[in-house]
Order: structure tokens, then sequence, then C-alpha cells
């Protein structure tokens, strides 16, 4: 098991939600896990948006950020879907075509960088969670088991496309269920539990008004299996549903990141967790 | 009289080559639109895309909100018994639609922002605070704040010429 992880902050978790950033930083403490900062990473680059726009950018700005890593000789940790999905897909586009590396070494080249690919590997913290440290070990650090009804979002990003992933089953996954249960909540189940959350594919800065009705259709199906909270693992779904019930009335279900609800679980403190940047009140 | 519209192979051929090597596989059962979350809630129907990607109808897709629709949930991936690698396609179509010119502001802002900044959105003051008030560094420790990797950022994105991509024809 690999004890240090390059962390890889991405853009909404340090900018809008920091108190995601913290409680993963002291979540992994916990764990005895080392997360060293990613100096100069940058965007991941967005799947959704700057893929949409031009591929060769997309490809070119997220070999960067895997030859910064590379560079330190550590994996990368993730803490949002977006930027998983990125790296992940970038790095498999690489290994399976050296005349894309060929291409992007050309360019890194103009800024001191390389990426050979093969050495590190991108992954997700929940997956790390689950298969590095282990259910076990994340028990034995419960302090305040949170017994709440709630409502696991995966978003897209995690196990999908699972050809390439191969995480969990696409459809019906339970790594995020057994991580959510392991530290007191319960799981229920809700109708379209696997649908996207709406943000996604650049549809929340494009199209704001669509993106809504989908995270309403979610809301309303959170709310009908009686969740008291919803748990995400990605700072921009988070932030789709946070910010969408100010603006859609009639629901006031609080959102916390995985990180967050592990920082609480763990008895770190409340106030480390940045729950006041929430625009739906987490009151526990 | 019903309209033919001429198949454009050339077309059609520029996708495969970027990728969508896949696009010939799809006989059109349409689980991708049976599947898809947007398509609950807007016009866009994803085997119709698919189709006419297949026929290259360049000038039925690249002007059209319907190819922004999807939000690459994959879906329709996961499920195609054809294993298209249907948001691959829609991707690379977006990138064809943006090349000609069809990209919305807020895109467009997006877009500016990762490039000069290194994030796609902007550190505010208030969101400044709150990191400090959280124990975390003002700034985090990315290309923000960080003039020498700002400057590769940049330098690489001159390189592939995205601020001519992003600035339309």
């Amino acid at each position: 098991m690999t004890d240090k992880y390059a962390l890889f902050l991405g853009c909404i978790a340090p900018l809008r939600y920091p108190g995601i950033e913290k409680a993963t930083r002291e979540v992994f403490k916990a764990l005895d896990v080392d997360l060293v900062d990613l100096e100069g990473a940058g965007c991941c680059p967005a799947p959704g948006v700057i893929r949409s726009f031009d591929q060769t950018t997309w490809l070119a700005l997220a070999a960067r950020n895997l030859a910064l890593a590379e560079k330190k000789g550590l994996d990368i940790i993730t803490i949002c879907n977006g930027c998983f999905g990125s790296l992940f897909d970038a790095a498999h586009i690489l290994h399976e075509d050296p005349a894309k590396v060929k291409e992007v070494n050309k360019i890194l080249k103009e800024v001191g960088l390389e990426y050979n690919g093969g050495k590190i590997k991108v992954r997700h913290f929940a997956d790390v969670l689950h298969k590095d440290i282990g259910i076990e070990k994340i028990k034995s650090k419960v302090v305040n088991p949170l017994q709440y009804k709630v409502a696991v979002h995966y978003g897209c990003h995690f196990a999908k496309p699972s050809k390439i992933k191969q995480l969990d089953d696409p459809e019906r996954p339970s790594i995020l269920d057994e991580l959510v249960e392991a530290v007191g909540p319960k799981s229920v189940n809700y109708r379209d539990k696997m649908m996207c959350c709406g943000a996604g594919g650049g549809l929340r800065t494009r199209a704001n008004d669509i993106a809504m009705k989908m995270t309403e259709e979610k809301l309303a199906n959170v709310k009908k299996a009686g969740a008291q909270f919803i748990i995400d693992v990605c700072p921009f779904c988070h932030l789709q549903y946070d910010r969408t019930q100010k603006d859609v009335p009639g629901y006031d279900i609080p959102v916390i990141h995985m990180a967050q609800l592990y920082g609480l679980a763990f008895g770190l403190p409340k106030e480390h967790m940045g729950l006041e940047a929430h625009v739906v009140p987490v009151k526990l | 009289m019903a309209t033919v519209k001429e198949p454009n192979p050339q077309f059609t051929d520029l996708i495969i080559k970027s990728g969508g090597k896949t696009l010939n596989l799809c006989y059109q059962c349409g689980t991708c639109t049976a599947s898809c979350p947007s398509g609950r809630q807007t016009a866009f129907r994803t085997r119709k895309l698919i189709r006419k990607a297949q026929l290259g109808l360049k000038e039925d897709i690249l002007p059209f909100d319907d190819l922004w629709m999807c939000t690459t949930c994959y879906t329709c991936v996961e499920r195609c018994p054809r294993q298209v690698d249907i948001t691959d396609i829609i991707m690379i179509l977006r990138n064809f639609a943006v090349k000609e010119g069809y990209m919305a502001d807020t895109h467009k802002k997006t877009a500016s922002s990762m490039m000069n900044t290194g994030h796609t959105i902007p550190l505010t003051d208030d969101y400044k605070g709150m990191r400090k008030k959280l124990g975390l560094s003002e700034q985090p420790p990315t290309v923000l704040g960080d003039a020498k990797a700002l400057e590769d950022w940049k330098k690489i994105m001159k390189i592939t010429g995205f601020d001519k991509i992003i600035g339309g024809k």
C-alpha cells in the first residue's frame, strides 16, 4: 500500500468549498496517509468544458499535471470526480497511444517537463479509502457515528466509463455506500440514484435552467426516500446540489462531501470542515 | 416533397480519424436516447445525433444547442449494445463546433479563466478569507500565485493555439 500521495486539488474544492480540502488533509492524516501538495498543478482540465473545446489543449494540460506527479514519483489522489475523470482518461489515452505521448511531450519539452507514463496512477480518494485503507481501519477511527439516513450520490465519472475505470459496477455500485455506512449513517435507496446531478458537460455554465431541472428531479427523489443529507464525492456535484436549492423552492437537504463526513465522524474539529461555505446550512 | 440531405462522407471520416472509430458500429437501437437524463428535459436525442454524425451532416450538428445538452454522464456508453464511444464522439463534434466559431459566451468565459489563472473559476476575497480561517494557505498551492507555473501553463496554450480557438473563427 502506498502511504504517500500527491494531492490534486482541482478548482471547486479549494476555491468554493475549502472545507473539503481541509477535511481531506486532516482525514488522511488521521489515517496515517501522507498527502503531499502538487505545487503548480492547475485545472485538471475540466472534461465537460475544456475537453469539449479542444482535446489537444485538454490532453497537453492534463499531461502537464501528470508529469508533475511523475516527477515526484507519487500517485495522484483526487477529491473530485471531474478531476479523476479527466486525469484518468488522459493517462489512459496516453497509455494506449504512443503517438499522442510524442505529441504532448513535444509541447511539455517547452516547459521543461516530460511524461513517460506507466509509473504513477491516478486514484480517487474514495477508492483509496475502500481498497487501500479498508473498512476495518476506517471503523476503528470513528468516535462520532453519525446515525442519519443519507442519500449517496456517486456522480458520473467515479465508476464510468467502466470499461477503463474498472472500479465498481457502473449501474449498481456499492463502494460509496459501504464507505458511508462504515462511519455511521444508513445509505437509503432512492429512485434514479445513479443519475447525473445535471452540472456536467458544461451544462451548468451554458444552460443552468436545464441543469437545475435535472438536479430538481434528483432532489425530489432524495426527499421522497426520506434522506436527511446528500453525501457526494465530487465538489462540482456538491456545488450543484447545494446552490440549486437556493433557487428551487421546497428543499433544504444539506450536502456533505465524504471527506467532511469522515472528518465529523472521526471527531475532528467541526469548524475545520468549512461547513459555513454551504448554502444549505448543515445542522448536525 | 421530402428533402433528402446529401451525406458528407468526408466529415464522417474526420470524426472517425479524430477518435470516433466506433461511430459506424451504431445500429440505431435508441438505447442511448432512452437512457439520457438530459433527453428527459430537452429535445436532445442522442440516437439522432449519432445518425447525423454517421451521415456526416455537419451543418445539422455543429450550429445547434442539442450538441451541448449532454452532461457527459456516460450512461448511454455503459448501456450501448454496440459499445459505441458516444460521449467521446459528442466531445469530438463539440471540438469541431468550437473550431467553426460556435461557442457560448459563458463557455468562452470559463475557457479564458482557465487559460489566464489556471482555474475555471476565480478566487475571490471571501474565499481567501475562508481558506485562511481554516488554516489553509490563502491561495491554494496550485498555478495560482506561482508565477513560473502560470507562465508554463499559458505557454502550453500558446503552442496549442487555445486562445485563437476560443476566440472563434
